[in-house]
């Protein structure tokens, strides 16, 4: 339990996507003009990432590590090593798992799926979704801990994303050179934002 | 005074529009209203006049800080003589703080006001005087041992990157005073724990490690801390200041007179400096429950004298312009402060001081604070509104 709550924690704040690892920068910078939107996107990225990391842990363990698929029986299949098409699975896993999401959302919810409307299939390219997948590969993580990270992750992204937009939205009362107005100066934020995070770089957990 | 009216009087012509030195023209107007009250009327709407300006704003916030400043100077000279083994006097320890502080506080003005003046030549609007306070702080979080060109660095990145980029006083994301800070302590981490001289010498103070009497440590209480040893420093001690630290730092008796000035004025917000001690004495009782190790032991109520705590508490997180607004807001602004602070000094051993990294951090996160008190406040009328 300690070793889940550390996962998280760390996930969270300290190995951050945007500020620790830059991942996820384009719909970050793109989707975070206003809160409640920020809040849509960062609430389907959790959502994706926490599922999406076991769903990538599984195929991992029991498709394509070295010797995975022992538990089929078959001597065959035994000693395949299948890990060098990972990349390309763990993205069609994401992009299909986005699309069966976006179908379900629109069938059961109409409401939230208009209030998500771009963003959801927007996802499936978001970076911070592969990454997390490539990190929980690198990692020892087993099931439990995969998914705590997956959501972990996903609420870091939120809260950066959700911070950034709040800013923004303040920012209107500001006087910013115009050479600098729209992305220069979101750029300039997100640097003295990470600033911010850097008190978490270190933590013993 | 007369001769001083007499002068802007007659040299005005030349700033006003067709002038030739008209491209100055906001220097004059800063020069000024320095000296004069501001002839201006206001035209159109109906305005609440008050006697309160942001020229008297800025120089309350200065006349606040003045008792952390004049103790940090006479300590600077005490930290030294005593590190020496060698008696000095009041005036004495005084005069050789002065001697240290003095060139970092002309460098911080000089070139903050410039970089200042030189935005708002370019840019046509009026010199603002939010600097006035941040050229104060600056000098104050640092300790006394830097070399000039770094503060200078720092003072540049703070106003430039900081706030200038953002439109000048009043719209900065983050305290510029804090940012020189910590863009400081992230490129030159060696120097801005005090331990290292100009010259490279590994000593705290000004002066060279041989003279150093024997059994006189040069570290801080939290940097002690932080290898694990109880500080050499009583309580007492770390109230009135008597210990090392950046200059205006060390003196919880003298922040607090500075408190009293912000409080009484109304111009520091008396809900976030309660609420970051609230927040960092919470946080202390809970780790002094868990115990273990000497950082955990360290007792509640002394991380409210150590370090920068007090110093962060009352000038810094209290920056009306990168803290939270709204009334709610601010509450919850200081307790995150105060609890983060001492979660940062007790379970992060790459800081041994958290209440810069902590109050940075809410910076970050005030405008969503705020976003969310605002909001529940719209929830609740329009509740109010329908039944």
């Amino acid at each position: 339990m300690e070793n889940l709550i550390s996962i998280g924690v760390r996930s969270i704040f300290i190995d951050n996507m945007i500020f620790a690892y830059f991942l996820g920068m384009c719909s970050y910078l793109a989707v975070s003009k206003k809160v409640s939107t920020a809040i849509g996107l960062g609430a389907a990225v959790i959502f994706v990432l926490g599922i999406t990391i076991p769903l990538n842990w599984l195929v991992y363990n029991y498709f394509l590590k070295p010797g995975a698929m022992s538990w089929t029986g078959i001597d065959a299949l035994a000693n395949v090593d299948l890990s060098f098409i990972g990349l390309i699975i763990y993205i069609s896993v994401i992009a299909a798992f986005v699309q069966l999401t976006e179908m379900a959302v629109e069938k059961i919810s109409p409401a939230l799926y208009a209030a998500l409307g771009i963003f959801l299939p927007l996802i499936a390219v978001n970076c911070s979704i592969l990454g997390g997948a490539l990190f929980m590969i690198g990692r020892p993580y087993n099931l439990a801990e995969a998914t705590t990270f997956g959501i972990g992750s996903g609420i870091g992204w939120f809260l950066a994303v959700v911070a950034l937009a709040a800013i923004r939205e303040k920012l209107k009362y500001s006087n910013v050179p115009a050479p600098l107005r729209g992305l220069g100066i979101t750029f300039i934020i997100v640097g003295l934002m990470s600033f911010g995070f850097l008190s978490f770089m270190g933590f013993s957990i | 005074m007369k001769f001083l009216k007499n002068t802007f009087d007659k040299i005005r012509p030349n700033f006003e529009k067709g002038g030739k030195l008209f491209f100055l023209h906001s220097t004059f107007d800063a020069f000024e209203t320095f000296f004069f009250v501001p002839g201006h009327t206001t035209h159109g709407k109906v305005h609440v006049r008050d006697g309160i300006d942001m020229k008297r704003t800025m120089i309350t916030v200065v006349v606040a800080m003045l008792p952390a400043l004049l103790f940090g100077m006479w300590n600077v000279g005490y930290q030294h003589f005593l590190a020496l083994g060698q008696e000095s006097s009041l005036i004495n320890n005084f005069l050789f703080g002065l001697w240290q502080t003095l060139p970092i506080i002309v460098v911080s003005y000089g070139v903050g006001l410039g970089i200042e003046f030189a935005f708002c030549q370019v840019k046509g609007h009026s010199v603002n005087e939010g600097f006035l306070v941040t050229g104060l702080l600056i000098p104050l979080v640092l300790p006394p041992t830097i070399p000039l060109w770094m503060v200078a660095l720092g003072t540049a990145f703070a106003v430039i990157i900081g706030k200038e980029v953002f439109g000048g006083s009043g719209m900065n994301l983050l305290n510029p005073a804090l940012t020189a800070r910590v863009f400081l302590f992230f490129a030159y981490p060696a120097y801005m724990s005090g331990e290292f001289l100009s010259n490279g010498n590994a000593v705290w103070f000004a002066g060279n490690r041989a003279d150093l009497a024997d059994g006189v440590s040069g570290a801080t209480s939290l940097g002690q801390l932080a290898t694990g040893t109880t500080p050499t420093y009583s309580a007492l001690d770390m109230f009135l200041g008597l210990e090392k630290g950046s200059i205006g730092e060390t003196s919880v008796a003298a922040i607090l007179i500075g408190a009293l000035i912000l409080i009484i004025t109304g111009i520091g917000s008396w809900k976030i400096m309660s609420s970051v001690f609230v927040g960092g004495f919470v946080m202390g009782s809970i780790f002094n429950m868990i115990g273990g190790t000497a950082y955990l032991d360290f007792p509640a109520y002394e991380h409210l004298l150590v370090g920068g705590f007090a110093f962060g508490a009352v000038y810094m997180a209290t920056d009306p312009v990168s803290a939270a607004q709204t009334e709610k807001g601010k509450i919850i602004y200081g307790l995150l402060i105060g609890m983060l602070t001492v979660l940062i000094r007790v379970s992060n051993p790459a800081y041994p001081e958290g209440m810069m990294m902590a109050i940075l951090l809410m910076n970050v996160f005030a405008p969503l604070i705020d976003y969310f008190v605002v909001e529940s406040n719209k929830k609740r009328r329009l509740k109010r509104a329908t039944v």
